[in-house]
């Protein structure tokens, strides 16, 4: 059974129906432009993630993790990190790639299998995809720890460190170690779950039996729940929970209660699973319509607005699907690329013997790849 | 006989394991009301109930060091970790506690815990989902290891692995998951293939090809087309990994001459490695030619656009007979 969503006890600033609430706590003012900026930003990464999708259903991606239902938790979040802060995220932070400047496509590349996830971190501040369950963690609070030794907490220009996980991530041992060392450090990181109520197909009371937020006072940090289909709110958690750690107050925890209306990825079969009445109710509770009812009530936004983001929408989805297409598979010789920083000579033997075996196959003249071009009738895969 | 995917096989194998004995449990994560992602557990939950086939939390330590505990306790669990590349956090448990706790016990507490992993590529996954981590376990005393490659094998070995008193690691060829074959559920047990027994699948005389799990079906292909360049390859079918069963080996090399064992895992320190050395200290007067090897690549597994590349595959294997002629 998922936990049914909490009426109070958690921080709301934009209820379903779009109205706009306080919290004595956690408020923010934001500008009119800041407003529609996180429309913007909700309605493209949806339609990323759709066009993925789609992508994924015709062929050409092995896989997707759809981020549909999580853009609020993501958006918020992703917003709230300021440039000299670093992100940790899971397989699935398409919607914080997307707040870091990462091209919408890259994620495409590790999902289409032209290389694993190869980017440089310090790029955008935005580390690899981490698909072994909860390791980030880990590596968030060491990159914390050093982010502390080099002096750079301690006041606003400080830096602070986030990383990303899922509910069922909280069950294994590198993410309880994660939370024994910032806390034992008081390292400048905020561990931002997104508990969209499954696993795959494993539900939170699965993993535990306390709400997920209340498990951070075990371990000496707070912890702090946040309607995770609400932008406003995971925006002004996340954004204290950082500044709090940047000016050495050490850890935190936000549990984003959020809900993930697709399958788990592209390969699993929700009805398995999951209630359609649940998928109701979360339906309605939708972070795009929610701030599109703000905007409309307030009139700080009419259709023309509204046809501007849909025509980017269908531009970038569009400029998406061409640039998936074009991906070039990689050479086959870079499978030994990059194995090590400094190579060994039996490393680049191999090398040689491959190239040397692939080479026979394209004696022929023939130039396609050697899968295509069996050296002996009748031979095959 | 009854014609089954080797998905559905193993599924029949843990059904009857769980009708034998109370005691026997399935745990890992999705097994239950998932039926595992490749649906190897379909069904079981829902005729054996939520205490037998248990979804864990997300936790492979915990999978296996829990087991362990019920081991003690009088049950046989059989673990599920989802892929190969996630046994890891599995790792300490496995190789610190599981295999050593006979050992130490001076044979007072026994283990019998099956750990099934799904393995190799092939399946155009992401990173982690790919991987041949046989060795570590066999590198490691006190666990047995074993690999099925075909449904008959997949529903007799698994319910020989639960039967058996040692911690077993049973690796799945994960790409041969939808592949049929006959099965032959009503033969008793004491009729089936000993577990710990390599397997001549195809007779021959000119050379040998050994080899495990999913590069089963890729040396018999690999023999049928040799066959047609007039040349008659023996397949043997290793099966049991540890302990290592190369008796139907050395009297294969001793007739044909030649030996070429084939796996997915990088070469360097792989099955390969050790069947090498093997066969040349007891065959050495036998060998036309050295034993050949045709492996993965010391390379982490590649991006799946890549992986036909790095694959052992039908002209790999070709090429290594060729070059056993050439000597
Ligand atoms: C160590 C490890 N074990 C198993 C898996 C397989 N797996 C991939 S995603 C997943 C569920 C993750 O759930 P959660 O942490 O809640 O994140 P979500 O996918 O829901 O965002 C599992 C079991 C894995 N990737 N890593």
């Amino acid at each position: 059974m998922t936990e049914s969503v909490p009426e109070r006890g958690f921080v709301q600033l934009l209820t379903p129906e779009g109205e706009r609430v306080h919290d004595t706590d956690y408020d923010v003012e934001l500008s009119d432009d800041e407003y529609r900026g996180f429309f913007r930003d909700l309605v493209l990464v949806r339609r990323v993630d759709a066009e993925a999708t789609a992508l994924q259903r015709q062929g050409q991606l092995g896989l997707w993790a759809s981020l549909l239902g999580q853009e609020a938790a993501q958006i918020g979040s992703g917003r709230a990190l300021r440039p000299q802060d670093m992100a940790f995220p899971t397989y699935r932070e398409h919607g914080v790639a997307w707040c870091r400047g990462v091209d919408p496509l890259h994620a495409l590349r590790m999902f289409r299998g032209v290389d694993l996830g190869a980017a440089d971190p310090h790029e955008h501040n935005f580390a690899m995809y981490a698909i072994v369950i909860g390791a980030q963690c880990l590596h968030a609070t060491g990159y914390a720890m050093g982010v502390q030794k080099d002096g750079r907490v301690g006041n606003g220009d400080g830096e602070a460190v986030i990383a990303y996980l899922g509910d069922g991530a909280t069950s294994q041992g590198d993410v309880n170690e994660a939370f024994v060392w910032a806390a034992a450090f008081a390292a400048p990181v905020v561990f931002f779950c997104q508990n969209n109520q499954y696993a795959i197909s494993a539900p939170t009371d699965r993993q535990t039996r306390v709400p997920l937020y209340r498990r951070a006072a075990g371990f000496g940090f707070p912890g702090v729940r946040v309607d995770g289909n609400d932008v406003l709110a995971t925006y002004a958690v996340t954004r204290r929970a950082l500044d709090d750690a940047r000016h050495g107050q050490g850890p935190a925890f936000i549990e984003a209660f959020t809900y993930r209306m697709g399958a788990h990825t592209t390969s699993d079969d929700p009805t398995r699973y999951r209630i359609a009445a649940e998928l109701e109710e979360w339906r309605l509770r939708d972070p795009i319509e929610r701030l599109r009812s703000f905007l409309v009530r307030q009139q700080l936004a009419g259709p023309d607005f509204f046809d501007e983001i849909d025509a980017e929408a269908d531009e970038l989805a569009a400029r998406v699907r061409k640039g998936c297409l074009e991906l070039p598979d990689p050479a086959p010789e870079t499978i030994f690329d990059h194995v090590y920083a400094n190579p060994t000579a039996p490393l680049e033997a191999q090398r040689e013997t491959f190239r040397a075996y692939s080479s026979e196959f394209l004696a022929s003249g023939d130039e396609t790849e050697r899968s295509t071009v069996p050296r002996r009738e009748g031979s095959r895969r | 006989m009854t014609s089954m995917t080797l998905a559905k096989a193993l599924n029949a194998g843990l059904r009857s394991a769980l009708d034998t004995d109370s005691k026997t449990l399935i745990m890992g994560e999705d097994v239950g009301r998932l039926g595992g992602v490749f649906r190897v557990t379909d069904g079981l939950q829902k005729d054996f109930g939520e205490h037998r086939v248990i979804d864990t939390p997300l936790a492979e330590s915990g999978i296996i060091g829990t087991a362990i505990g019920l081991a003690m306790r009088g049950y046989r669990p059989i673990c599920e970790i989802q892929f190969d590349g996630f046994v890891y956090p599995a790792y300490d448990q496995i190789v610190s506690q599981l295999a050593k706790i006979h050992y130490r016990s001076h044979g007072q507490v026994k283990l019998p815990v099956v750990i099934r992993i799904p393995f190799g590529g092939g399946i155009g996954a992401v990173e982690h989902h790919s991987e041949s981590p046989e060795a570590y376990f066999v590198h490691t005393a006190g666990l047995k290891v074993v690999t099925c490659s075909n449904p008959a094998d997949g529903f007799t070995m698994i319910q020989q692995a639960v039967a058996s008193d040692d911690p077993v690691i049973f690796f799945e060829p994960k790409r041969r998951y939808w592949e049929k074959g006959e099965v032959s559920e009503e033969a008793p047990a004491e009729d089936w293939y000993p577990l710990h027994s390599a397997r001549v699948v195809r007779p021959g005389s000119d050379a040998t090809l050994v080899g495990y799990g999913p590069m089963v079906r890729t040396m018999l292909e690999s023999a049928e087309a040799a066959a047609e360049d007039g040349r008659d390859l023996e397949v043997i079918d290793l099966r049991t990994l540890s302990p290592l069963d190369l008796e139907p080996v050395y009297a294969s090399v001793e007739r044909t001459g030649r030996l070429i064992v084939v796996h997915e895992a990088p070469g360097t320190l792989g099955m390969g490695s050790e069947i090498a050395a093997r066969v040349t200290e007891r065959c050495f007067y036998s060998l036309e030619a050295p034993v050949l090897r045709v492996t993965g690549y010391d390379t982490p597994y590649p991006p799946a656009r890549l992986e036909d590349e790095y694959l052992p595959d039908l002209d790999r294997v070709l090429d290594a007979v060729d070059r056993s002629f050439g000597f």
